[in-house]
C-alpha cells in the first residue's frame, strides 16, 4: 500500500464534507438562519389557522398541506441566505480558487439546505400536532422518511436557482418565481404522503408517493450536479 | 432577410390557415357528441402542438448553447421561449372556451390542464430571469440552465393524458378520427407551423440584434463574428 501523496487534491467527497462542515459551523455560530426559519414557518402555520377560522376538522384534514407550504415558504428564505454568505466579500470566488470542485460546492450547499429544512421540520411537527390536533397514525418512521425526501427534493433545484438568483436583480422575486412551479410535483407528493401518515393509509398509497419523491430527487440532484458548475463559472 | 421568408412565408401561412379553417368550419362534419363546439379543435390542437414544439426548440437551443457558446443559439432560445409561451397561452384560452360548453367549466384541476399551467408559469419565470440579468453572457448561461431544468416538465405534460386518465381526452390518431376531420386538422397544423416559423424568425432576428447591440459597446465580450465586432467598434468610435 502506498502512502497517500500529501499534495494530492482532496476528492469530491472530502471537499463536500469540508465545505458542508464550514457552512454548518457558520450556521452554528450565528444560528441566525435557523432561528429566522423556525419563527417564520411557525408564524405561517399560525396564520393558516387564523385565515381559515377555528374549524379544527378542516385544519386537521389539511395539516399535511399546510406543513409543506410552511416548509416551502421557509425554504425560499433558507436558500436565498445560503448564497448570501458567499456573495459577501466574494467568498464564493475564494472557495473556487481554493480550489474546490464546483460540484462539491453544489453538493455541500444542497445538503446543508436539506439539513436545515429537516431541522426546521423537526421543530414544526410538534407545533403542528399541537395546533391542528393531528395524530401520527402510521408511525414516526414513515413521517421521517417523507420529511427527509421532501427536504432533499426542495433543496436540490432550489440550490441551483438560489445560485442564479443571488446574482440577479430583484432576487427576492426571482427565486420563488423560478422555484415554485418546478417543485409542484415534490410539494404535491410530500403533502399527500404526510396526509396519509397523519390520517392512516388503508389503500397502501404511501409507497407510490414516496416513489415519486425519490424519482424527483434522482432527476434534480442529477441535473443540478451536472449543470451547477456552469452556473457559477465566470 | 431573403424574400421568401419576408413575403412568401407569411402568404403561405395565411393561405394554409385560411384553407384549414375553411375546411374545419364549413367542410368537416360537426362532431356527433359535441356538435359545432368541437370545431375549435382546428385552432386549439395545432396551437398546443406548436407550443410544445417551440418549447422543445428552446430546450435544444439551451443544450446547444451550453456545449458551444454562440449568440445565435441564445437568441433562438429567447425567441422560442417567448413564442412558445404565446402559443401555449392561446392554446389554453381556446381550450377553456371549449371546456365551458363541453365540461361545464372553464377550468378543472385535471392533470393535463394543471401540468400545462405549471409549464406556462415556469416559462414565464424563464423570461423574467432573462429580463433581470444584465450581463449578456451570464444571462445566456443561466437561462440555458433554467431552460434545461424546466424542460423536464415537457414530457410530463405530453404524457399526462395517458398516465392519469381523466377529463381531458387522450390524443386521437388519424385511425380513430373521421378522415373529414383529419384533413382540416392537418392543414391547420401546417398553417400553424408556418405561423410559428414566421414568428420565430422575426423574434430571433430581434433577439440577435439586441444581443449584438449589447455586446458591441464593451470590446472584451465575444461575438460570433470577429469581423462584425470590428465593424461595430469602428461605428462606436
Amino acid at each position: 500500500m502506498k502512502a497517500p501523496n500529501p499534495r494530492r487534491a482532496p476528492g469530491l467527497f472530502a471537499t463536500t464534507l469540508v465545505l458542508l462542515r464550514k457552512d454548518l459551523l457558520i450556521e452554528w455560530r450565528t444560528r441566525a438562519r435557523l432561528n429566522a426559519l423556525v419563527f417564520f414557518a411557525m408564524a405561517t402555520l399560525l396564520l393558516f389557522s387564523f385565515a381559515l377560522g377555528p374549524d379544527t376538522k378542516l385544519l386537521e384534514r389539511n395539516a399535511g398541506g399546510y406543513l409543506w407550504l410552511a416548509i416551502l415558504f421557509a425554504s425560499v428564505l433558507c436558500l436565498g441566505e445560503s448564497f448570501r454568505v458567499e456573495t459577501e466579500n466574494a467568498c464564493l470566488d475564494g472557495v473556487r480558487l481554493a480550489p474546490a470542485d464546483a460540484r462539491a460546492i453544489f453538493l455541500s450547499k444542497a445538503l446543508g439546505n436539506a439539513l436545515l429544512l429537516l431541522a426546521l421540520s423537526a421543530v414544526l411537527v410538534p407545533v403542528m400536532v399541537a395546533l391542528y390536533g393531528v395524530r401520527i397514525v402510521t408511525g414516526v418512521g414513515d413521517l421521517a422518511g417523507i420529511l427527509v425526501l421532501g427536504s432533499l427534493a426542495l433543496s436540490a433545484p432550489g440550490t441551483v436557482y438560489a445560485a442564479i438568483s443571488s446574482n440577479a436583480r430583484a432576487r427576492d422575486v426571482l427565486l420563488p418565481l423560478l422555484l415554485f412551479p418546478l417543485v409542484i410535483p415534490a410539494l404535491l407528493s410530500a403533502a399527500k404522503g404526510t396526509t396519509l401518515v397523519l390520517q392512516g393509509d388503508p389503500m397502501q398509497q404511501l409507497g407510490s408517493w414516496q416513489g415519486l419523491l425519490l424519482g424527483f430527487n434522482l432527476i434534480y440532484w442529477g441535473v443540478g450536479f451536472v449543470l451547477f458548475p456552469r452556473v457559477i463559472e465566470d | 432577410m431573403n424574400k421568401f421568408v419576408k413575403f412568401g412565408l407569411p402568404a403561405l401561412t395565411l393561405a394554409l390557415l385560411g384553407a384549414g379553417w375553411w375546411l374545419g368550419l364549413a367542410w368537416a362534419p360537426p362532431d356527433r357528441e359535441m356538435g359545432e363546439v368541437q370545431r375549435i379543435m382546428y385552432v386549439h390542437v395545432p396551437l398546443q402542438w406548436m407550443a410544445m414544439m417551440a418549447m422543445f426548440i428552446n430546450f435544444v437551443a439551451a443544450v446547444t448553447y451550453l456545449m458551444r457558446q454562440s449568440w445565435k443559439t441564445d437568441a433562438m432560445a429567447e425567441a422560442s421561449a417567448e413564442v412558445g409561451l404565446l402559443f401555449g397561452t392561446l392554446g389554453m384560452i381556446t381550450g377553456s372556451i371549449w371546456g365551458r360548453p363541453t365540461w361545464g367549466v372553464y377550468w378543472s384541476w385535471d392533470p393535463r390542464l394543471t401540468s400545462e399551467a405549471i409549464l406556462l408559469v415556469s416559462y414565464t419565470g424563464y423570461l423574467v430571469l432573462r429580463r433581470f440579468v444584465e450581463d449578456p453572457e451570464k444571462r445566456a448561461v443561466w437561462s440555458a440552465v433554467v431552460a434545461i431544468i424546466g424542460a423536464i416538465n415537457l414530457p410530463i405534460v405530453w404524457f399526462s393524458v395517458r398516465w392519469w386518465r381523466s377529463l381531458h381526452q387522450v390524443q386521437s390518431s388519424p385511425k380513430t378520427v373521421d378522415p373529414q376531420m383529419v384533413l382540416p386538422l392537418r392543414v391547420s397544423a401546417f398553417g400553424m407551423l408556418a405561423l410559428l416559423i414566421v414568428f420565430l424568425v422575426h423574434r430571433y432576428r430581434i433577439a440577435l440584434a439586441e444581443r449584438k447591440a449589447e455586446v458591441a459597446l464593451p470590446e472584451a465580450l465575444p461575438t460570433d463574428d470577429p469581423a462584425l465586432r470590428a465593424s461595430h467598434s469602428s461605428k462606436v468610435a
